[in-house]
């Protein structure tokens, strides 16, 4: 794989090993209504993680505020030795230039077919000839295989396909931060089951920092090597994948199983009475369900990330749910 | 009050990033093209009728008080002084900035424009200077355009119709009219140019709430823009009467 990193403003030349993006203490609210409070995580460099939450708790908020899209109330955003949060317009434009992001839709240019919008960030920020321009992007096409779907129009396309054209436009430039908003929401379960494996071998092949911002618990649980779980306006708990697999804490629990018994309740979280009731019933939750393996490169390679199954669980005297990791 | 801060912040960045390199020179002539293609007719047509209705009123008036060697003057007066900008500002504000705030309105939505600020591009310099700049031109052009048609159709009205005299007509075209109402014509068109496209662009690049969103937006420009654009006129008109000196007074 060749790495071509022209960028006009003079970037650091590619390195590798990914950026880790530190977030600390993040707040984020629309007028009077708070989205999440205190958000503080840590993405390692080079690993991939997913934010989970129920709908309507403001993942794809997290995410633009992540890139600066969206300025935050408080706290601070660390990529590299740089605080995104109180950056300049035109360092924001510098900085974001490390981050890939692939958008629910796609967010393609309509006025411009699939080869010009790969092109597009290229033609931009490079001074490359148009000959090393379709050598790049026809790998990128290749890699996420659209080839032969060059001069279409976004339009004329299918909602899978143009999500896997956003994800090459994303990539294209090399980003060293990959992030990823509902990459599985109106995708077939086969088309996910491709798409999940891609950012696995993507990972493995560019060793980028990527975030997945899901509510697909299959997601979840297979291709993270990290997750995060928002709910009711806050970070419940974030940490390795195998760790939260494991907890016993009510919503993770509830959610990472996808449960109906637990805090979580259709609207938002159920109130005390709901909950007393639930108790006093004598529900029981259900036990864990094993842990499956995580996904795996395609070529079998490891990735540098990558770590033995049951290392965190041994680590931490942790014993998993029976038929774990077989 | 919030939202108007918010306008003039975005007026001042667009104004600034029309200095800075590199230009989109092809944006610029593709929207230059696009604005004219949608605008050129309609202010044809509405300019015609508006000459015609200043000849049709001043004609009869004119003539019981024995003065028709005048209504040239009169009618290139009206057109090229408030017809013209009006129609103009009427035109750009209906078809060019509502064809501009879908368009951004649009791309808002599908989150082209995010993915433009994280590829590194300020859509500000890339979609919004090229929409304005080419909305300036075209204002000012069409100024022309309607002043030239909306005296041609007075012209028409007068002499064809109303039995009026050519030589007459033409020869008293400088009886009243100056050179310098035909420049604030075109100063006050490129000004409404300017205030069309930035409200246009601004509402199109905040539009919220999916299509419907983008439906109000475009409605909320038109409208504004309508509101502005005549407030700016009254004031500019003021303005050139108090600095200017009138013929014959």
């Amino acid at each position: 794989m060749k790495f071509f990193c022209n960028t006009t403003g003079g970037s650091p030349d590619y390195t590798g090993m990914g950026v880790e993006v530190r977030v600390n203490g993040l707040t984020k609210s629309f007028g009077q209504t708070p989205v999440w409070s205190e958000v503080s995580l840590t993405l390692p460099a080079g690993e991939i993680s997913v934010l989970l939450g129920p709908s309507g708790t403001g993942k794809s908020v997290f995410l633009k505020t992540l890139v600066g899209l969206l300025p935050p109330d408080r706290g601070e955003i660390w990529i590299e030795d740089r605080d995104l949060t109180k950056l300049k317009e035109r360092e924001l434009y510098e900085v974001r230039k490390l981050f890939g992001v692939l958008f629910q839709d796609g967010a393609l240019f309509g006025s411009m077919n699939i080869y010009d919008n790969v092109a597009f960030p290229l033609r931009e920020h490079t001074k490359l000839k148009e000959s090393q321009i379709k050598e790049i992007v026809s790998e990128k096409l290749d890699m996420v295989g659209l080839i032969g779907a060059e001069t279409k129009l976004p339009g004329e396309i299918s909602g899978g396909m143009r999500k896997r054209a956003g994800l090459a436009r994303a990539l294209v430039l090399n980003p060293q931060i990959v992030l990823f908003d509902e990459p599985d929401s109106g995708l077939d379960p086969v088309r996910t089951a491709y798409l999940n494996q891609l950012i696995v071998d993507l990972n493995q092949q560019l060793d980028a920092t990527i975030l997945i911002v899901t509510h697909d618990i299959n997601t979840a649980r297979t291709v993270p090597d990290n997750i995060g779980l928002i709910y009711h306006g806050h970070l419940a708990m974030f940490g390795p994948r195998e760790m939260l697999l494991s907890s016993e804490e009510p919503v993770v629990r509830q959610f990472l199983n996808a449960q109906r018994i637990g805090p979580i309740g259709m609207t938002e979280e159920k109130d005390a009475d709901e909950l007393a009731a639930e108790a006093a019933a004598g529900v029981d939750l259900p036990p864990l369900p094993a842990i499956p393996l995580q996904l795996r490169p395609s070529n079998g390679q490891p990735r540098r990330a990558e770590r033995a199954p049951g290392e965190w669980c041994r680590a931490n005297g942790i014993v998993p749910p029976w038929g774990s990791f077989q | 009050m919030r939202t108007v801060g918010e306008f003039l912040i975005f007026c001042g960045h667009a104004i600034r990033a029309c200095f800075k390199r590199p230009w989109q020179i092809r944006e610029f002539i593709d929207q230059a093209w696009f604005i004219s293609s949608v605008s050129i007719a309609p202010a044809a047509l509405v300019s015609i009728p508006f000459g015609a209705v200043i000849a049709l009123q001043l004609g009869s008036l004119v003539r019981q008080l024995g003065a028709q060697s005048f209504t040239g003057a009169a009618s290139v007066l009206a057109v090229v002084r408030e017809a013209g900008p009006i129609v103009t500002a009427l035109v750009i504000a209906g078809a060019g900035g509502s064809a501009i705030c879908a368009d951004l309105g649009a791309r808002k939505i599908r989150e082209e424009l995010d993915a433009m600020r994280v590829l590194g591009i300020d859509p500000i310099q890339r979609l919004v200077v090229p929409r304005v700049v080419a909305s300036m031109l075209v204002a000012v052009l069409l100024n022309g355009v309607v002043s030239v048609v909306g005296v041609a159709g007075g012209y028409f009205f007068n002499v064809v119709l109303q039995g009026g005299t050519p030589g007459a007509y033409l020869a008293s075209f400088q009886a009243l009219g100056q050179l310098p109402d035909l420049v604030s014509g075109e100063i006050k068109a490129m000004v409404f140019g300017l205030v069309a496209a930035l409200v246009a662009t601004y509402l199109g690049m905040n539009a919220k709430g999916g299509p419907k969103g983008v439906g109000d937006a475009v409605n909320q420009s038109v409208v504004i823009t309508f509101m502005l654009l005549f407030a700016l006129n009254f004031i500019m008109t003021a303005i050139y009467f108090q600095v200017i000196p009138q013929k014959g007074s």
